[in-house]
């Protein structure tokens, strides 16, 4: 591994080295590393692109690292990944993509992840995605994430993407069960004339199923951001949307909100504010001796963290 | 310390002038100075002149010798004034660590922010990692600001209404935080204040009413007329 792809790898994964646990590392379209344990299984597709994860039903604490890194300019791929985690198992899965582009082709990533949780399962994902290198090739990332989530099963999703990616339409389906939840927290920060589309398509199947999906973004300069948010409560179930966009420069960002009880019982929830940075927070960060810039960049970084 | 010459500030509205602060001169040197008046007369515009917040349309002011009229916010921060808001800010994402640390100018140990939380009232291992956001009260909110103002321990300290929203934190330990702020800071505190007992220990009262100011002096002088005034329609709080 070269310097380039350790730094994609450290960006999206938090890696300085090969993790310990389950892993694959998939670098320019090959495995370049694998490892499985006693509980956690991966095998390659053979009909298409992508591997399947099993967890065994009761493994705690292990964790599954996916990263893909692309450094070669032009590379365009699209993975299928998907993963089964057994009954009452709690698991760390983490996910990222880095493209490393310098040279004028455009480099391409669409993960498309399916996640299969069986009763009580519980998964922690945490999905990063990064940009690097001054080639006008563009940096594109689709990734679309499946979840389905049986009985008691939870889900906490972690979705990151600050820097360097140039367009990128995220879409993100679950299907919930009784007493199922899944948590979404989504980070997101576009900048010169990025566009980034995210959609979320929640349905709240089962009794007493809940979901609670919270998206941060900023958008800078001249870049363009697009929010939709599907929540459907088909149940006695509890859902809440939550879209919080800082807009900047000539950016613009729109947020398209959709709620739908299909039950009597259903309590669903949307909440969606654009604005500039307050004036005030900047003023107060100014008198604690902060200059205007340095203000700026305190509150977005503490909005995205 | 510091000086206010002639200051005056009117806004626009509506084709009309309105004297919010009217030709203002005023020498702090004291080591607390209270600011009282009726609401509505330009306390709180005076304390935003002070820190850059707002400009004056006339009249120049100086600190430590220097006329600092047209310096920035950031540039009077710097050379050593701080402001306690009278509704302080809230932020999403940073936390009450963040902000002490950006009001020391240094990366604090947690003891260190401790040692600043609980001087205010504040129990800091339950709001070290709280974000400074919608879950937090006033009076919480409050108490963060003047921890804030403690951490940044500076020559000149303006708070606006601080004992606004935390009745249930003793005067005493208040009083307690300014004279601490003094002794550290070796310098002077202006608090805008109806409370008398806060008006008590100031070594210099100055009373602004619709804009000018009308009275300053030692606490002896001033306080008789503020309790007995007869046309005056405000009294000072007990």
């Amino acid at each position: 591994m070269d310097k380039i792809e350790r730094n994609l790898l450290e960006q999206i994964a938090g890696l300085h080295e090969i993790p310990s646990g389950a892993y694959n590392i998939r670098s320019n379209s090959q495995s370049f590393a694998r490892n499985v344990t006693a509980n956690i299984n991966i095998v390659t597709k053979e009909d298409k692109p992508g591997i399947d994860v099993y967890i065994k039903a009761g493994t705690k604490r292990e964790s599954v690292h996916i990263p893909v890194i692309i450094s070669q300019s032009g590379l365009e791929e699209i993975v299928y990944n998907d993963f089964y985690i057994g009954e009452d198992a709690d698991v760390l899965i983490v996910a990222g993509c880095g493209i490393h582009n310098g040279g004028d082709a455009r480099s391409s990533h669409d993960g498309i992840h399916a996640f299969h949780l069986a009763k009580g399962a519980k998964v922690k994902y945490v999905e990063k995605h990064y940009g690097s290198g001054d080639g006008k090739g563009e940096r594109v990332m689709n990734p679309t994430t499946e979840v389905y989530i049986d009985k008691d099963g939870y889900m906490e999703m972690e979705t990151v993407q600050i820097k360097g990616v140039d367009s990128t339409k995220r879409v993100t389906k679950a299907v919930l069960g009784d007493n199922a939840t899944l948590v979404v927290s989504e980070k997101l920060m576009t900048h010169g004339t990025q566009y980034a589309e995210t959609e979320f398509d929640v349905a709240l199947n089962g009794e007493n199923s809940s979901t609670h999906v919270v998206s941060r973004s900023v958008a800078k300069e001249k870049s363009h951001q697009l929010f939709l948010s599907k929540v459907s409560g088909n149940n006695k179930c509890s859902g809440h949307t939550e879209c919080d966009a800082i807009i900047m420069d000539e950016a613009s960002v729109q947020a398209i909100p959709e709620i739908t009880a299909n039950s009597i019982d259903a309590s669903l929830i949307h909440e969606a504010a654009i604005g500039k940075i307050a004036g005030e927070q900047i003023i107060k960060l100014m008198t604690l001796g902060l200059t205007e810039k340095e203000a700026e960049e305190q509150i977005i970084n503490g909005f995205l963290k | 310390m510091l000086e206010l010459r002639n200051i005056s500030y009117s806004v626009e509205n509506n084709n009309k002038t309105i004297d919010i602060i009217k030709n203002v001169n005023l020498k702090i040197e004291d080591r607390f100075v209270a600011i009282t008046g009726p609401n509505g007369g330009g306390k709180s515009t005076l304390a935003k002149i002070i820190a850059g917040i707002i400009k004056p349309t006339e009249g120049k002011i100086f600190f430590e010798g220097q006329d600092i009229t047209d310096l920035s916010i950031t540039d009077r921060a710097k050379m050593g004034i701080s402001y306690a808001f009278q509704q302080p800010v809230r932020f999403k994402g940073l936390t009450v660590k963040d902000l002490i640390n950006l009001a020391a100018g240094r990366e604090l140990n947690v003891h260190e922010v401790c040692e600043y939380l609980s001087q205010v009232g504040l129990c800091a291992k339950d709001y070290v990692t709280r974000e400074v956001n919608d879950s937090l009260s006033g009076g919480e909110l409050k108490r963060i600001e003047i921890a804030m103002i403690i951490a940044r321990g500076k020559k000149l300290s303006v708070f606006d209404e601080p004992e606004a929203g935390i009745d249930l934190w003793s005067f005493n330990n208040l009083i307690q935080v300014f004279e601490a702020l003094h002794e550290m800071a070796h310098g002077s505190i202006i608090i805008i204040s109806h409370q008398e007992r806060i008006l008590k220990i100031a070594d210099k009262i100055v009373v602004l009413a619709d804009g000018e100011l009308v009275a300053q002096g030692s606490g002896e002088e001033i306080f008789p007329q503020l309790q007995n005034g007869n046309n005056v329609c405000w009294r000072i709080s007990k």
